[in-house]
């Protein structure tokens, strides 16, 4: 069952308009918008179930219901590709290689929303994924589907790409509307939340790459057969990105629900170099690291949350026997502590600090108190800041540190 | 220093899509660092006054930003990925590598000002690790052999 990578599977497919046409696409569009009322579009995905790949996995029809009804100010729909979440590439393939199926995504949700004005915000680094989106919005519009009157019906529709400029925290929804009105990327305070007062102080949706590329499936095929596709509360297929230690890295699509074992080991080849599994990053490396005993988890938002971890981005970080997680939480880290914003003390202060401890253990200069030390701040960072990145870079270290004690342990005595 | 007339022009296009000015400041200073390849104080004053907006704002906004240069980097600005996934499949190799193969360390220019070596965190291609970024374009899968190849094959 592959509904994201259908056409790019396809040897020689393009992603040029034509190709998409060829394979049945844009008739999404033309169904929802000659067909559908926007009221009928949520109501639909809605009953997909469908939760927000982009980390956080809020219900995506629950998402656009917030929109306030009535409302006299203009609503926009941000169209989220920073993929900043370090073992995440799946937004960049759709990007580069079916451009079309997320354009399709954008316009049907726009219309669903009532925007007429959507921006895809792109992280600076994707150059040619921005000039790739760039032509394909230009194809859409000489063929009716962006612009005004699309189809004949009276709709209008600005798309327009808008490109950061660095900066991991840029992909947090609120840091992303801040960069988007020329400011530093400094998360909100919530609430209010996007969906009541976002870009430019107008209701806003924000949604993923990969969540709104599923739309148009859901549109020609009803929320209903959507929802059979997956695990109950995680419905439909799954981009999967593995990393790291393991024969086959890539991005693999699969309903969610699949286990992580047959992820690393059926389809993912296996462990390099014949080595043993000593952990494995679920969800990109905000999330807890999983020990080799605990892959026989079901990759879905429950499961996971379940046993302590998350689904997050899908990120699947594979580590063999070879590796110490105190180098490994040492580049956690340092990531954390140099992309922290630096509003909020915890944060600011605390990414820093738990670096420096890892790194003086690393050195063979810790302490038997350090090991604690780094618990305790990871507890005095979580919950105490404005932004969940507060606790992506806390979770993990202490993941690592309780999951691996030993590996810490070691360095000290 | 001046806009040439033709990103002028793509300015006035870039605005026409938002609400506000502000929200065309990274496109702005996108296309300067095009245009003169970095975003120094004197390109910030000409861009304010160019946006009709406050220097400082412009300034507060550009500095929290990575990708915008404040100087003159090489011709070929090589961003080597040393986040975890990179890491694991030996990032820290490849960066030593180019390091001795230059003769410069990591934030150094070589003196024909051709190269400059900077590490940056994930570019979002972990699947295909160790990856560099030289100005726009990605390099996957990254050995020694095919850096030599990638370096030798730029003038
Ligand atoms: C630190 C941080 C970084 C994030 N980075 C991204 C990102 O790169 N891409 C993304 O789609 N969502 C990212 N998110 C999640 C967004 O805030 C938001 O939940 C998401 O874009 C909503 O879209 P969805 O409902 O379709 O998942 C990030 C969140 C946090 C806290
Ligand atoms: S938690 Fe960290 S990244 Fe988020 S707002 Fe506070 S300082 Fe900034
Ligand atoms: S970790 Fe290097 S590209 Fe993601």
């Amino acid at each position: 069952m592959k509904i994201l990578l259908k056409n790019i599977e396809e040897p020689d497919y393009t992603g040029s308009i034509q190709d998409y046409r060829r394979k049945g696409g844009y008739t999404a569009v033309s169904k929802a918008i000659k067909e559908m009322t926007p009221e009928e579009i949520v109501e639909e995905v809605k009953k997909s179930g469908i939760r927000g790949r982009g980390g956080a996995g809020f219900p995506t029809g629950v998402k656009w219901g917030f929109i306030p009804k009535n409302t006299d100010k203009p609503i926009y729909l941000i169209c989220n590709a920073d993929e900043g979440e370090p073992g995440t590439f799946k937004d960049r393939i759709i990007i580069e290689r079916d451009p079309h199926l997320l354009l399709e995504g954008i316009i049907i949700t726009s219309y669903a929303i009532k925007s007429h004005q959507a921006y895809l915000y792109i992280r600076g680094e994707f150059v040619y994924g921005a000039n790739r989106l760039n032509s394909a919005i230009r194809e859409a519009a000489e063929a009716g589907y962006i612009g005004k009157d699309i189809l004949g019906s009276g709709y209008n529709l600005d798309v327009q790409i808008h490109r950061g400029a660095g900066g991991y925290i840029c992909g947090e929804e609120t840091a992303l509307l801040e960069s988007l009105e020329g400011k530093r990327g400094w998360p909100r305070i919530k609430p209010p939340f996007p969906a009541a007062e976002g870009a430019f102080r107008c209701p806003t949706i924000v949604n993923n790459v990969e969540t709104l590329a599923n739309i148009p499936f859901i549109i020609n095929n009803g929320g209903e057969s959507y929802a059979e596709i997956g695990v109950k509360n995680s419905t439909g297929t799954k981009l999967f990105c593995l990393s790291g230690h393991i024969n086959k890295p890539g991005i693999y699509e699969f309903p969610l629900g699949i286990s992580l074992r047959s992820l690393i080991y059926e389809h993912g080849g296996g462990i390099k170099n014949n080595n043993k599994l000593k952990g494995v990053i679920p969800g990109g490396s905000s999330m807890p690291v999983l020990a080799s005993d605990e892959i026989d988890v079901s990759m879905d938002f429950d499961s996971l949350a379940n046993i302590g971890s998350a689904l997050g981005s899908a990120g699947v970080i594979v580590m063999d026997e070879t590796v110490d997680m105190v180098d490994v939480s040492l580049n956690v880290a340092k990531f954390y502590a140099h992309e922290s914003c630096g509003q909020c003390t915890p944060c600011r202060e605390g990414m820093p600090w738990m670096r420096d401890i890892i790194s003086r253990i690393k050195d063979g200069k810790g302490k038997k108190e350090d090991i604690d030390t780094l618990l305790d701040i990871t507890y005095n960072v979580e919950g105490k800041t404005i932004c969940p990145f507060g606790e992506a870079g806390a979770w993990p270290i202490r993941a690592f540190v309780n999951k691996f004690r030993e590996d810490f342990e070691k360095h000290i005595n | 220093m001046e806009f040439s007339q033709e990103t002028k022009q793509k300015f006035q296009e870039i605005l026409s899509h938002y609400p506000v000015k502000t929200a065309a400041v990274l496109p702005a200073v996108h296309l300067a660092q095009e245009e003169f390849g970095y975003v120094s104080e004197e390109i910030i004053e000409y861009l304010a006054k160019f946006m009709d907006m406050s220097p400082v704002f412009l300034k507060n906004t550009v500095s929290f930003y990575t990708m915008f240069k404040g100087k003159e980097t090489g011709k070929y600005l090589i961003q080597v990925c040393h986040t975890l996934s990179c890491s694991l499949m030996g990032a820290g190799n490849i960066i030593d590598y180019i390091k001795e193969k230059l003769n410069i360390d990591v934030w150094e220019t070589t003196p024909d000002k051709k190269f400059t070596l900077v590490k940056v965190e994930c570019l979002g291609s972990c699947g295909t690790a160790p990856v560099m970024q030289i100005n726009d374009d990605y390099y996957e899968n990254l050995t020694e052999e095919k850096i030599d190849e990638i370096l030798s094959r730029l003038s």
